[in-house]
């Protein structure tokens, strides 16, 4: 069985300057323990899709479609049923580590607070499970920096943190939004191998969303290309990486920089393709 | 903290010490001395009241014997019109009325005020968010001076619930509408500040985290988004503070409540300068005092700013 | 060169003129202040009694006979010394009115002054500076005025001098910070880097783009000044007969309330409101004109 079936799924936003439409008609499906790239460029819809599964969109935010979780449907859940699969079947991190810590709780509290609300630990247990956790992200010092704030952590600690709170309950399914992108080059790989490393560890499914082709190739079964709110195509990864069918893939892999070629100008991406076909 | 409290507490005691010479030096600056009134009094009965009030020593050593006076013994002096009171007398009378009502009136606009802001953040465009914008919009334009007599219209004169004025030991009926005028226009500035700092605070990310964890809405509320809502309100509440210490005088001349405010209007309007001087040091103090409590209670709530 | 700027300076104004007159409350403010201003100036040619003068009849019986009429000439009724409200409310409507534009004045230009000074010279003397404003703020200022008034007589000079000294720390903070902003932007860098002086830096690149936010506090400052002097004169510490002011006629109307004089509070109570309201509302279009990105 799919781990999670989305189909049709469409989200559009109320503006004071009318409707727009930010996911058209995206489906995707998922196995158990594999992982989906969504890749695409800032605006492509890919963050909103990610967004409307767990119903996180914001208030002026609708999402239409279908989005089933081991067969069940949770796509528009009442907030309280909603509440029970977050974190606890699917776990979130998202781009920004600098932001999404709050940064008057120390971390310990951050942590332990999910064990407590899902799983009834008591605040020792929760504590413990918690610096578990930290070690496993490889957060050297984890149980007495646990009772640090945030803002003591630097950015890619920061998102070390988010990993391990997400992984509290040991989701089936975690949504990764970007998770690189706010840190220095040298940080990237690093989370980017520690996310690989705790999937063979825990056996979660990963959807990441990225616009870098550079990491999708490595981690990712299958890939998804968005723009504009609309896939432009759907394959497994290396088929895509051989054989590109669409231009703005084509165009995408191209613009990623190689070392093994000598080439005298970085490629950009064209939009000829819409002129064609769409719009 | 205790580094951050001992530095902070070094700033406040300049601020004093700047507060008292300003004044000290105001009233000696004034033209012609205390006792010329429009009775002029003999020249050798002028001198003895002069030596008997030290005036007749050079100007820094009275300010210095002011200021050990008010350091040592919290003493200000005699009063210059009321010759059986001393100035500590005319405070001693009115100071636990001001701060009585004044209290009353601060924790009422802070409760009140923030309570109506986070709620009209978390039910933004109904009803009661409507009800919230409106009324700190319309009490912008409703200083203490002005709501009190229409206070008094409604609720004395129209409705005969209330007594117009007068203390009567703090009764009740007495206390309701001096508070309401002092505390209406500041707790529509604090239920203002609390929606906007609470609004952005749920559109923050780390809100957004709190929710992924699949938290109930009343749980990111209260554990999540209250504290850094508050963080703004914090520093406006020095401002507050400083406005309602200042309106007491309005209140104690309208509704005649016999607080520290009718005492230097009395004393501005008689030229009684010590009494003056002693008001507004005072009260000058409280608010030092105040911003002091308030910057600690800042560094407290935000973790960054602790040492 | 300088057709260049001029044209991307009047877009950008122009820009900012229309997302102002899109905003109905700013638009309504601006229209209700002209009116009010108007009304003071051309009011008074159609008083039938001036401010100054007393109508015996109505004297001591300002309750029956001082009502509001057209009759008797006093369209807002008279108080109990048979004094016409309305020229009074005329009358303390230009005083007003001026002292908050002066006080106001006054705050703009000494915090103006001070905040940039102490933002672009940076270091040592923005930080004794700024203390100096911290310590200033935390006194409780309306005493200290009140002390001035009684001290050194209540002249109208002194007010306005008092409250515009009362008011620039705020707008010094504002405008300080803005510096602090401006200061390290391209423009600023590459006069410095060309040889340009301190103060036509300062003159030349950092004033002009404080505008817009001292506009902002400009507009909003003129009610604070006006409320201030509402409320020294409430306690009959303010202006001096004959002369008045709406805290004068305001505090007068709330003495005499309980007579069944209302008219008395209530019209100079309106001018107020009115007046006050629009300056904020007109503040606050400013402000969504020329900082779109605030809100």
């Amino acid at each position: 069985m799919n781990i999670l079936d989305v189909k049709n799924l469409s989200v559009k936003f109320d503006t004071p300057d009318g409707v727009v439409n930010a996911v058209n008609d995206v489906s995707f499906s998922l196995a158990e323990g594999k992982t989906l790239a969504i890749v695409g460029e800032s605006g492509s819809g890919k963050s909103q899709s990610a967004f409307s599964i767990l119903g996180l969109l914001p208030k002026n935010g609708h999402a239409a479609g279908s989005v089933k979780y081991m067969g069940q449907e949770i796509l528009n859940l009442p907030e309280a049923e909603m509440n029970r699969y977050r974190a606890n079947e699917i776990a979130m991190i998202f781009q920004d580590p600098m932001t999404s810590l709050n940064p008057y709780m120390r971390i310990s509290k951050q942590l332990s607070e999910v064990l407590i609300h899902h799983k009834g630990l008591s605040k020792a247990e929760a504590l413990k499970e918690s610096i578990k956790m930290l070690d496993a992200v490889q957060i050297p010092d984890a149980a007495s920096r646990v009772h640090m704030y945030p803002h003591e952590f630097s950015g890619g600690m920061r998102q070390r943190v988010m990993i391990a709170m997400s992984l509290l309950c040991r989701p089936k399914l975690l949504i990764a939004d970007e998770p690189t992108t706010a840190l220095d080059v040298t940080v990237q790989a690093e989370i980017m191998d520690l996310l690989i490393d705790l999937q063979e560890d825990f056996g979660m499914a990963i959807i990441l969303i990225t616009h870098d082709m550079g990491i999708v190739a490595g981690s990712c079964e299958e890939t998804l290309v968005m723009f504009g709110g609309n896939v432009m195509e759907y394959r497994p990864t290396l088929d895509l990486f051989d054989n590109p069918q669409h231009p703005y893939t084509k165009g995408l892999l191209e613009a990623v920089p190689r070392l093994d070629q000598d080439v005298q100008t970085l490629s950009t991406v064209s939009y000829d393709f819409l002129e064609g076909g769409k719009s | 903290m205790l580094n951050y409290t001992f530095r902070r507490v070094l700033v406040a005691i300049p601020t004093l010490l700047i507060l008292i010479v300003i004044t000290f030096l105001l009233m000696h600056s004034a033209p012609g001395g205390p006792f010329t009134s429009e009775r002029p009094l003999p020249p050798q009965v002028l001198a003895n009241i002069e030596a008997k009030y030290g005036l007749d020593d050079p100007l820094f050593v009275q300010l210095w014997n002011y200021l050990k006076g008010i350091v040592l013994h919290f003493d200000f002096g005699p009063s210059f019109v009321k010759k059986s009171q001393t100035v500590n007398d005319i405070i001693a009378q009115g100071f636990p009325i001001t701060l009585t009502y004044g209290g009353l009136s601060f924790i009422f606009a802070t409760l009140i005020g923030g309570a109506l802001g986070v709620v009209a953040a978390i039910r933004k465009n109904t009803f009661i968010d409507y009800f919230a914008v409106g009324i700190s919009i319309g009490a912008q334009v409703l200083p203490n001076f002005v709501m009190a007599p229409l206070l008094v219209w409604l609720f004395t004169l129209t409705l005969g619930w209330l007594p117009g004025g007068g203390w009567n030991d703090g009764a009740l009926p007495n206390l309701v509408m001096p508070v309401i005028a002092l505390a209406t226009s500041y707790m529509a500035s604090i239920a203002r500040i609390t929606r906007s700092s609470m609004l952005e605070v749920l559109n923050s990310n780390y809100i957004r985290t709190a929710r992924a964890k699949g938290l109930p809405e009343r749980t990111v509320i209260l554990r999540h988004a209250l504290k850094p809502s508050l963080v703004p309100l914090i520093s406006y509440l020095g401002v507050a503070f400083v406005g309602m210490v200042t309106g007491s005088v309005i209140i104690d001349v309208y509704f005649s409540t016999g607080g520290l405010g009718q005492s230097f209007v009395n004393s501005a309007l008689s030229r009684d300068y010590s009494v003056m001087m002693g008001v507004t040091i005072l009260l000058g103090s409280l608010t030092v005092l105040f911003a002091l409590l308030a910057d600690l209670l800042y560094a407290w709530v935000d973790p960054k700013i602790r040492y | 060169m300088n057709t260049v700027t001029e044209v991307k300076g009047r877009s950008l104004w122009s820009d900012a003129r229309r997302r102002f007159f899109q905003n109905k409350a700013a638009v309504a403010g601006l229209i209700a202040l002209t009116a009010i201003v108007l009304i003071s100036f051309i009011g008074p040619f159609f008083a039938v009694w001036s401010f100054e003068e007393i109508d015996w009849n109505t004297m001591g019986s300002a309750a029956t006979l001082g009502r509001p009429s057209f009759e008797t000439g006093h369209f807002f009724g008279t108080d109990d010394l048979g004094r016409d409200i309305y020229s009074r409310v005329l009358q303390g409507t230009q005083i007003s009115l001026k002292v908050g534009v002066i006080g106001a004045a006054i705050a703009v230009i000494v915090g103006t002054v001070y905040g940039t000074v102490a933002g672009y010279v940076g270091g040592r003397t923005d930080q004794i500076m700024m203390r100096i404003v911290d310590i200033l703020m935390s006194i409780p200022f309306m005493f200290v005025l009140i002390l001035l008034l009684v001290i050194f007589g209540r002249s109208e000079t002194m007010i306005f001098v008092g409250i515009g000294m009362l008011a620039w720390l705020d707008m010094s903070r504002i405008v300080r910070g803005q510096t602090l902003t401006l200061k390290n932007k391209e423009f600023v860098e590459a006069a410095r880097a060309t040889g340009v002086n301190t103060p036509t830096i300062i003159r030349r690149h950092i004033v002009p783009n404080l505008l817009g936010i001292v506009a902002i506090y400009a507009t909003l400052l003129v009610p604070l000044m006006i409320l201030t002097e509402s409320f020294i004169s409430f306690l009959g510490l303010g202006v001096q007969e004959p002369n008045t002011s709406w805290g004068a006629l305001i505090s007068e109307g709330a003495g005499t309330i309980r007579y069944d004089t209302e008219w008395q509070l209530l019209f100079p109570l309106a001018f107020f409101v009115v007046t006050l309201f629009s300056f904020f509302f007109i503040g606050d279009g400013l402000r969504d004109a020329l900082d779109p990105k605030d809100r």
